[in-house]
């Protein structure tokens, strides 16, 4: 197996922890205003997620830096071409890392009322717009043979986009409501992330089917088996997470949810392979893991780097669950 | 104004705005760290309610510096991504190990370190605020190793079109680097002891906690000071090696337009940079060949002859940086630093002889001293950018060159208003949040609020 591919699997297993992470992140900050009636239930949801939504955000930097190490010219090209929506990924993402240390430093109402909508409205931001990136990458933008985008802003934005866009979306929404069942003491509270986890259950597995199919009419995913199985895989093991909730059987929820976001990480990249983001105008104008790839220097000092890192990251970052992992109470609130 | 300026403007904005954090959760993360162990030594509960009165500080810095430090990531992708091709092979491993080595560790050990203070042993919870500060700068190593190859490449080849690594460790032990990382943890150690200081002052004006700030106070002071002449030193080297690695910064920090043997320093000029030449000047003869050779006597090469150089190696073009913006920026840094040597000075004999709450004035100079590391910080960093251009990658790629060609100019707009305004609203809101912990003084836990809106 050479670097580049080695390269393509790591990125995807950064994306994965990403999207798996990220996903009950921003599912909880979404949730926030609509299951806290109180303030005590809100710090108590924000507190859930307050000792590691941040080194869970890393996730998404060290992808964005290892496509910047090892894949510089999709790195290049693909954030140069979704400008204007990472510029509005970048404010919801300035917005929401402030949230968490500011919301709760004032006793005034307004002032707490406030930061918990930015904290949903600014968790919404990246989760919808991840799903529109995503779609993007494999349906195919207008790259041209120098490997830079011709089109526009609004090019980004077509049915399969969008709805791929909703599909993240609802999908972590569920995502969040599934962990923080599992994080919160109060059974009432409990009680209330259930029912709304199943109104909103329904419009993602809804808006995620929509998209399996447009994804089958609209890209090549499907062409690659591994890609196939494990989309459809995913769409079965949401569907039967819906059913775990509904049964009240949470942990097995939240397994289901996490699974189903693994697999469909891994069905976008396995059709990708051995692209990285596919051309419109040309096939041969696609980014590939070898038209687009760092030097084999670069590449070895990378690849020892990550395989001796991840394992310790993923050694404490485990270990910060296993420490956190009473249910939160409102007692000893931080945030 | 077109892509290349308007996209130069945003990171200049960006990048001033996040090094206004930076420097501060560098030093205040050791300083915590120091807190906590006189805490786990002592037993001592006032080392407790320090390290959780400036943990808290902390956090509300630490906060703003990560939220800027992600645009200053996206940045190079979105506005410059032909640099980003160009430089990425080398570029893109030192953000990657950043990544991966520090920011990976300084977040989940900082989450575990908020809300671990009844769940992990004294030990454990005292390792965590460590692993922080070392994560910390660790990443400013980094940063700073990537930086530096911009300012005097090393260890690459030109192929395919790009710059290609071939040597990683003279990537890590660039000349350039080991001042650079040195002066910038440094002035994250001043910064983080003038804010302790400052604040500290501000409540013996007051006469509220006294015992506590007085101590604090001692510490604070013994930590600046140390660190203001390690500062200046680290300062001093780095700008003696600028003669063998920039010599055009040099000559630009000097506004020397002459080639001279020996240099003299210029304290006071009237730089005219288009006709290339200074009026009205106050110098101290041979100064500069004394600074940079140690002795009274050495070539200080001056603008005019680099540009001829400059023009022979890479054609025609203009070479020589803002001078007169150089030249100030750098004595504005000499200056705040000269400040804040004088300021710490005259409180710590106060204080250590206990004499300080005779004398407000003293402490009233130090509470309105706090600018002071910020200028010396955003002052410097221009200096050190500023003094690069027209190079993006000294000799290699121009600044022109490295802009996204895809880019408009309303997209580029856009994007600088809106960060300008979020960067805006946010200082307002990080400043009042911290200036309400920092009245209320130590330890109050947090409180929910009854009747909330919801």
């Amino acid at each position: 197996m050479d670097l580049n591919i080695i390269w393509f699997i790591l990125i995807t297993v950064l994306f994965i922890g990403f999207f798996f992470l990220e996903g009950f992140d921003y599912g909880v900050g979404i949730l926030l205003p609509f299951l806290g009636k109180t303030d005590t239930e809100r710090r108590i949801i924000i507190n859930t997620i307050g000792p590691v939504w941040d080194g869970n955000e890393v996730w998404m930097i060290t992808a964005g830096g290892a496509l910047f190490a090892a894949f510089p010219h999709v790195y290049a090209t693909m954030f140069s071409s979704f400008y204007l929506a990472l510029f509005l990924m970048l404010l919801a993402l300035i917005a929401r890392g402030v949230t968490f240390e500011f919301r709760s430093k004032d006793d005034s109402p307004t002032w707490r009322n406030t930061w918990d909508w930015t904290l949903c409205i600014s968790s919404a931001i990246p989760a919808l717009l991840w799903g529109v990136a995503v779609t993007n990458l494999i349906q195919g933008i207008a790259i041209n043979e120098k490997m830079i985008y011709v089109g526009t802003f609004f090019d980004l934005l077509t049915p399969y986009t969008v709805i791929g866009g909703l599909a993240f979306l609802f999908v972590f929404i569920f995502h969040g409501a599934m962990f923080l069942s599992l994080r919160v003491e109060n059974s009432t509270m409990i009680e209330n992330v259930r029912a709304l986890s199943l109104k909103v259950g329904i419009v993602a597995a809804v808006s995620f089917v929509a998209c399996m199919i447009l994804t089958y009419t609209n890209t090549d995913l499907f062409a690659s088996s591994l890609a196939a199985i494990s989309l459809i895989l995913a769409a079965i093991l949401f569907v039967a997470g819906y059913a775990f909730a509904w049964l009240k059987k949470y942990t097995l929820g939240f397994i289901m949810s996490s699974l189903a976001i693994v697999l469909t990480t891994i069905a976008f990249f396995a059709g990708l392979f051995p692209r990285l983001m596919v051309s419109s105008l040309n096939p041969a104008w696609s980014l590939t893991i070898y038209n687009a790839s760092s030097s084999v220097y670069t590449l070895q000092i990378m690849t020892v780097a990550a395989l001796c890192l991840v394992p310790v990251v993923l050694i404490y970052q485990g270990w910060t669950y296993w420490v956190f992992r009473k249910r939160v109470t409102a007692k000893n609130l931080e945030y | 104004m077109d892509a290349v300026l308007l996209s130069r403007l945003q990171f200049a904005i960006t990048s001033t705005y996040h090094f206004l954090f930076i420097p501060l959760t560098l030093g205040l993360s050791l300083f915590v760290a120091l807190l906590e162990t006189l805490y786990v030594k002592t037993n001592n509960d006032r080392y407790k309610q320090m390290t959780k009165f400036w943990g808290k500080l902390f956090l509300v810095n630490f906060a703003m510096g990560v939220v800027t430090g992600i645009v200053q990531e996206f940045h190079f992708g979105m506005n410059w991504s032909e640099y980003s091709r160009f430089m990425g092979d080398i570029f893109g491993a030192p953000l990657a190990l950043e990544a991966l080595t520090a920011f990976f560790l300084e977040s989940t050990f900082l989450g575990l370190w908020i809300f671990s203070w009844d769940k992990l042993s004294k030990k454990s919870h005292l390792v965590c605020i460590w692993l922080v500060a070392f994560a910390s700068n660790l990443s400013s190593y980094w940063i700073l190793v990537a930086n530096s190859f911009m300012q005097h490449p090393v260890g690459y080849t030109i192929n395919n079109g790009r710059a290609e690594m071939v040597d990683f460790t003279a990537l890590l032990t660039n000349p350039y680097v080991a001042g650079q990382f040195s002066h910038t943890v440094l002035s994250g150690i001043v910064t983080a002891g003038f804010f302790v200081i400052s604040i500290s002052a501000y409540h013996l004006l007051r006469k509220t906690h006294v015992e506590l700030f007085t101590s604090t106070m001692k510490i604070g002071l013994v930590w600046t000071i140390i660190g203001l002449f390690a500062v200046m030193g680290s300062g001093h080297l780095q700008a003696q090696s600028l003669v063998n690695t920039q010599p055009m910064k040099l000559a630009s920090l000097e506004a020397l337009w002459e080639t001279k043997n020996p240099a003299p320093f210029t304290i006071y000029t009237s730089i005219d940079q288009d006709k290339q030449k200074n009026s009205a000047q106050i110098a101290v003869p041979s100064l500069l060949s004394f600074m940079v050779y140690n002795k009274p006597e050495g070539e200080i090469k001056g603008l005019k002859d680099l540009q001829i150089t400059s023009e022979k190696q890479f054609g025609a073009g203009n070479y020589i940086p803002d001078v007169p913006g150089l030249f100030w920026s750098f004595r504005i840094m000499v200056l705040a630093g000269i400040l804040m040597i004088a300021v710490a000075f005259i409180n710590a004999l106060l204080v250590f002889k206990n004499k300080l709450s005779q004398y407000p004035i003293a402490l009233k100079c130090l509470l309105y001293a706090l600018p002071l590391p910020y200028i010396a910080n955003s002052t410097g960093w221009y200096v050190t950018e500023a003094g690069r251009q027209p190079w993006m990658v000294v000799g290699l790629q121009k600044v022109s060159a490295g802009v996204s060609q895809n880019i408009t100019n309303t997209e580029v707009w856009i994007s600088l208003i809106g960060f300008t305004l979020i960067y805006t609203v946010l200082a307002i809101v990080a400043v009042y949040v911290a200036i309400k912990f920092i009245k209320k003084g130590p330890e109050t836990p947090l409180q929910s609020v009854k009747g909330g809106r919801v």
